[in-house]
């Protein structure tokens, strides 16, 4: 039995002795089950984060090859080299001609080595705009696939410039005239994730998780304590329901029972269903406006006050 | 930061503060800069009394309900003597029109919430629908974490204004100072037509624990800074300051339309 519910249980006994005896700990009671509702809030939530990071979780080769036909994937930023934490390539979805752009991780420690743990260098994000690009002149719609605990935070990766890589995707994604249309189907890393994950529908799946920070790294600086990471993940509210809350994403994938990997069928079927929607809809939209549209949305977001003199 | 009679970390030479002053809080030995506040910098930028600030009463809400955030918030103010880490308005340097950005490390790190991404963003836009050219001086530690989400949303939407004003033709410069990171390094702070950095400025994306941490090594010595980048070829110049307003009227003049037109 979880800790939580052990505690919930305790509580009830504590309520029943409370009112047999007619002792007034009314003001103990309630103390007490905010104290559970916390831990259980964030057990829920830690839940999510690892089933994000489950080591059986489907990655992005996982759906592609479900989702897609003929997939054809293409390498290489052609400035560099090819980064294998991310992929990208072409495929029919349903018949329709799309270019798909994923963060892939690998599940093996020797994939691991050879994807970074999908941690990408700035080769992946050139890669990723020069596909994008592609895309666009070819008037192919974009689907992205979002897992990624971040950027790779490595010296190679900063003497050829991840932040000029990243920030040059924001500006260039926002600007595309084809349809995007992303999903998150694990780890919404930071900065990472965002380099390819602007576009027209952002979706996400019911156990991802997207975030500015992790909750680890978080918990070491807000928190000041590495061990606090589950505290920092409900803090940072990072799961799908408060993104689409936030309205930061369009919707939200409902997995399988217990999690995606218990059924990659069944996952990769409901975000086919998805895309096929969304590309049916935003492929009858002239690209001008679509473009107009994204752009106000990005703007919006953010909370202020205007203030006065 | 206060340099009172401390020794140069550079150099170790001890200066008069107003030596140092003077020297637009440089070391008047070796040159070695300070970090400085946006106040005290459009003195040395700007035509004198030119600097109208806009945008100047936008505050930061808290949107994740963190605790403790508002608290934060009113500490931030005081010390930086800022409403927000970062200050925009329209000035003149020379005569000429522009839109001024200027951010504050002390107000928490420079770190980017909604309200710096909306007053960067509404700069960016505001110099697209004017034609006026946009000049920011960034430095900050990049995404500010107590508005999770929505402060890595404000890298997409800063590079979404930076876009407009990309498209509208008109020339965005940026200065990169001590230290510019993260979520700023990645959106609008590398998305400028000319990108100086001043002497000596940590520049990157992770911060340099970060990386060791990664590659579990000593990062040699110099990594990161303006010079580093110069040579990687992510800065175009390296300006110390008192050169800063010549060279940007210069190219000021040098992006109005050379075709006569």
């Amino acid at each position: 039995m979880p800790n939580t519910d052990k505690l919930a249980k305790k509580l009830q006994e504590l309520k029943k002795l409370a009112e047999e005896s007619g002792l007034d700990v009314t003001e103990e009671l309630s103390q007490l089950e905010t104290k559970v509702k916390t831990a259980s809030q964030s057990e829920q939530v830690w839940k999510r984060v690892e089933l994000a990071r489950h080591p059986d979780r489907p990655y992005a080769l996982d759906y592609i090859e479900r989702i897609f036909d003929d997939f054809i994937e293409l390498h290489g930023d052609r400035y560099f080299a090819d980064d294998p934490a991310i992929v990208g390539g072409l495929g029919f979805l349903n018949g329709r001609p799309v270019t798909i752009i994923a963060n892939q991780k690998g599940r093996t420690l020797k994939e691991n080595i050879f994807r970074n743990h999908g941690m990408a260098n700035p080769e992946g994000y050139r890669k990723a705009l020069r596909l994008a690009k592609q895309a666009e002149k070819f008037h192919r719609p974009i689907v992205t696939f979002v897992d990624t605990s971040g950027a790779y935070p490595g010296l190679g990766a900063e003497e050829r410039g991840i932040g000029e890589a990243i920030a040059r995707n924001l500006r260039e994604f926002s600007q595309l005239k084809t349809p995007i249309v992303c999903v998150i189907i694990g780890e919404g890393g930071s900065g990472g994730a965002l380099g390819i994950c602007v576009g027209d529908k952002i979706y996400m799946l019911e156990n991802a998780v997207y975030s500015v920070i992790s909750p680890e790294g978080c918990a070491s600086i807000l928190l000041r304590d590495s061990t606090k990471a589950k505290d920092a993940a409900v803090m940072l509210r990072i799961t799908s329901g408060d993104l689409l809350d936030f309205k930061v994403v369009n919707g939200l994938i409902d997995e399988p029972e217990g999690g995606a990997h218990l059924d990659k069928d069944g996952a990769a079927q409901r975000i086919k269903e998805v895309l096929v929607r969304e590309l049916d809809d935003l492929c009858s939209r002239n690209p001008s406006v679509l473009v107009r549209y994204r752009n106000l949305k990005i703007r919006k977001i953010g909370h202020w006050n205007e203030g006065t003199e | 930061m206060s340099a009172e009679n401390v020794p140069c970390p550079s150099c170790g030479a001890t200066h008069d503060p107003q030596a140092i002053d003077a020297a637009l809080k440089t070391c008047p030995s070796c040159g070695y800069h300070y970090r400085m506040e946006p106040m005290d910098r459009i003195a040395y930028i700007a035509d004198p009394g030119s600097f109208v600030e806009f945008s100047a009463n936008l505050r930061s809400l808290n949107p994740i309900d963190l605790a403790g955030y508002e608290e934060k918030l009113s500490e931030a103010e005081k010390k930086a003597r800022m409403k927000e880490a970062v200050i925009t308005g329209t000035c003149t340097i020379e005569n000429k029109n522009v839109v001024l950005g200027l951010m504050s490390f002390t107000f928490m790190g420079g770190s980017m919430g909604s309200v710096v991404g909306e007053k960067v963003s509404r700069a960016l836009l505001k110099g697209a629908d004017e034609r006026l050219p946009v000049i920011i001086y960034a430095t900050s530690g990049g995404a500010r974490m107590q508005e999770g989400i929505f402060s890595l949303m404000q890298m997409a939407k800063t590079a979404s204004a930076a876009a407009e004003l990309d498209k509208a033709g008109v020339p965005f410069f940026i200065v990169l100072c001590d230290p510019t990171t993260g979520g700023v390094t990645a959106s609008f702070a590398m998305l400028a037509d000319v990108t100086l950095a001043e002497p000596g400025a940590l520049i990157g994306f992770a911060g340099p624990r970060v990386i060791e941490g990664t590659i579990r090594q000593k990062l040699p010595e110099g990594f990161q800074r303006a010079e580093f980048q110069l040579e990687k070829g992510f800065v175009d110049r390296i300006v110390p300051r008192k050169e800063q307003r010549a060279l940007l009227s210069r190219l000021i003049d040098l992006h109005t339309c050379g075709c006569g037109a």
